[in-house]
């Protein structure tokens, strides 16, 4: 996944940018992540329906107010976010270790092995964007566990070619050349000599694969292909208030705007992140 | 000659895996997958006849063997869904997909082209910034977003255009919007920093020397320079392009290819969605390859792999 190059350094230097780029997105994020880990001892029921309050306005009171089912929008919000944050946790754990595993040990074996594994990287290329996780999970049917399958399936790649990459270029500098020298034996030098210096461009690509699979996750949702019912998806709760959006606009509007809130600021994070462990934009 | 057999090599391996992939779809499939089309009220009779014209009752070398066999000969089976031959359905809708990607296309471009631009030639102003934070924007409202609320505003609202299908012209416009917007956002990021690179050339310092204007500078002598990398990202953009195009077609009733996949998808009409996904995966192989080649025409560096 592409990351997203960096809105520039004039607007970080003064206080207001650091404001907007650095501890509001961090507020954001860590808000995300609070709500996902202590989610379940939240005091919220969002499949609760309350019939009287269907279709309820946003409002002192009224909070965010409710969807077509009477259910409160706030509280499904707060589900919503557990969901994108276990999904996001879990495929980034699972396509990073996965795809810097492949990419990591097919540069430094080489041979037939190598080309192989090019060749396979490159067939996933061949689908391009959400296409693939699209087919997976519709053919798997729904469930979160499906889901992280899906975009696990695809998100491996982009980790294989850039772990491949750096240790194609790492490979013959001398402290590996010396480490060899020494007899040390493919694990030793994979694990102490490669995947610490692997670490910077990996996390980057990490932080901004959370943002796509945030928006992956709500998309598939979004087609009915992600969680079931009633569970919450910021992406469902979309889908949901896209047949009501001449009456009750704010069913479209409130998961949308957490959705944007999280993905900005996972963007903004990412470009900070990058900045500070120096990696160039490899794009 | 050289560059153009091996980029052609390449392309039938990466098209040899992609229809691995696709037919191994169908086996993905929880359970039995034609008690999963059926239904479980289907007469036994009628499970054989799926099962013996899917081929899943033959091992599964010999299955690839006649599904490869079939897509040669453009036989992509039976829609269960409408009984019909899946070749004439993607041949109905192909040109409505067709139709937004070029629309997207065109406003990507140019909402791109005088972004990116500006953004370069006052790098570091508010214009910059201001440019820069629309398309970081841009990048984060994913289209099954934007669509709802370019909806909202621009049909429901202000009752411009239709909400959703394809009648007319004005249908096209929102789910254009929709998609090119997305790409319009990573295009002018691409644009402003590949701009920026061939401003320090040393030709465009020669240029500014001899007295041209800062217009001839950037139009004749940049921008020329600056457009090959970006035609290159235009062809990979436009897989992206392609799988937006399903979320797109989803929020917009657009019928295209994308909605036929989720339609399919929804019925459980598989052989659909494979066809489907090949049909767009194929697509954008040949986009990129046909990219990769004419990159080679125009910088002789890449043919002679000087430039890595």
């Amino acid at each position: 996944m592409s990351g997203v190059a960096g809105i520039d350094a004039g607007i970080r230097r003064n206080g207001l940018g650091r404001v907007f780029g650095l501890w509001l997105p961090l507020a954001v994020v860590a808000g995300w992540a609070l709500v996902a880990l202590i989610g379940p001892l939240l005091p919220i029921a969002p499949d609760h329906i309350e019939l009287s309050r269907i279709l309820a306005p946003p409002g002192p009171g009224g909070l965010l107010g409710a969807d077509d089912l009477g259910r409160s929008l706030a509280e499904r919000v707060l589900a919503g976010a557990q969901t994108s944050f276990v999904v996001a946790l879990w495929v980034v754990l699972v396509s990073a270790l996965l795809g810097t595993a492949v990419g990591t040990f097919s540069a430094y074996l080489g041979g037939r092995w190598d080309l192989v594994v090019v060749r396979i990287i490159d067939v996933f290329l061949a689908f391009p964007g959400i296409l693939l996780a699209i087919a997976l999970a519709g053919i798997l049917g729904p469930g979160i566990e499906n889901v992280v399958i899906a975009l696990s399936v695809v998100g491996w790649v982009g980790y294989a070619r850039l772990a491949r990459a750096q240790v194609l270029s790492l490979k013959h500098r001398e402290h590996v050349q010396a480490a060899v020298a020494l007899g040390a034996g493919t694990g030793r030098i994979v694990f102490r000599h490669l995947l610490p210096l692997l670490m910077a461009p990996l996390i980057v690509e990490a932080s901004f694969g959370i943002a796509g699979i945030v928006i992956a996750e709500a998309g598939l949702s979004f087609l009915g292909l992600g969680v079931q019912p009633p569970e919450a998806s910021w992406g469902s709760m979309i889908r949901d208030g896209a047949r009501y959006l001449l009456v009750a606009p704010h069913m479209v509007l409130v998961p949308g705007v957490a959705l944007m809130l999280v993905v900005l600021s996972v963007n903004l994070l990412g470009d900070r992140l990058r900045d500070r462990l120096d990696v160039r934009n490899r794009k | 000659m050289y560059f153009l057999v091996s980029r052609l090599a390449s392309a039938a391996v990466v098209i040899f895996g992609v229809l691995v992939l696709v037919f191994m779809l169908i086996h993905l499939v929880p359970g039995d997958p034609v008690e999963v089309m059926l239904g479980e009220s289907a007469r036994p009779a009628d499970r054989e006849a799926l099962r013996a014209s899917l081929g899943l009752d033959r091992p599964l070398w010999s299955q690839f063997g006649q599904y490869l066999g079939n897509v040669l000969r453009f036989d992509l089976g039976i829609s269960l869904h409408s009984q019909r031959p899946i070749a004439d359905i993607l041949l109905e809708r192909i040109p409505a997909t067709v139709e937004l990607a070029l629309a997207a296309l065109l406003v990507a471009v140019l909402i791109a082209f005088p972004l990116g631009v500006m953004a370069a030639v006052r790098k570091d102003s508010g214009w910059d910034h201001g440019a820069m934070a629309v398309s970081l924007l841009g990048v984060s409202l994913p289209n099954f977003l934007m669509g709802p609320l370019l909806i909202l505003l621009f049909a429901v609202w202000l009752g411009w255009f239709p909400v959703s299908g394809r009648e007319g012209l004005g249908s096209l416009v929102l789910p254009a919007i929709t998609l090119g917007s997305a790409m319009a956002a990573i295009l002018s990021r691409m644009l402003r920093a590949t701009l920026l690179e061939v401003l320090g050339e040393d030709y465009i310092r020669t240029a500014r020397a001899k007295g041209l204007g800062p217009r001839v500078v950037i139009w004749r002598h940049a921008l020329r320079n600056a457009l090959l990398p970006v035609i290159t990202l235009l062809g990979l953009q436009l897989g992206a392009l392609l799988a937006g195009a399903v979320i797109t077609e989803a929020v917009f009733s657009w019928p295209g290819i994308g909605l036929l996949i989720i339609e399919a998808i929804q019925g459980r009409d598989y052989p659909v969605v494979q066809a489907c996904v090949l049909l767009i995966s194929l697509s954008y192989v040949l986009v990129n390859t046909l990219t990769d080649l004419a990159y080679g025409w125009f910088d002789p560096r890449v043919r002679t792999g000087q430039a890595s």
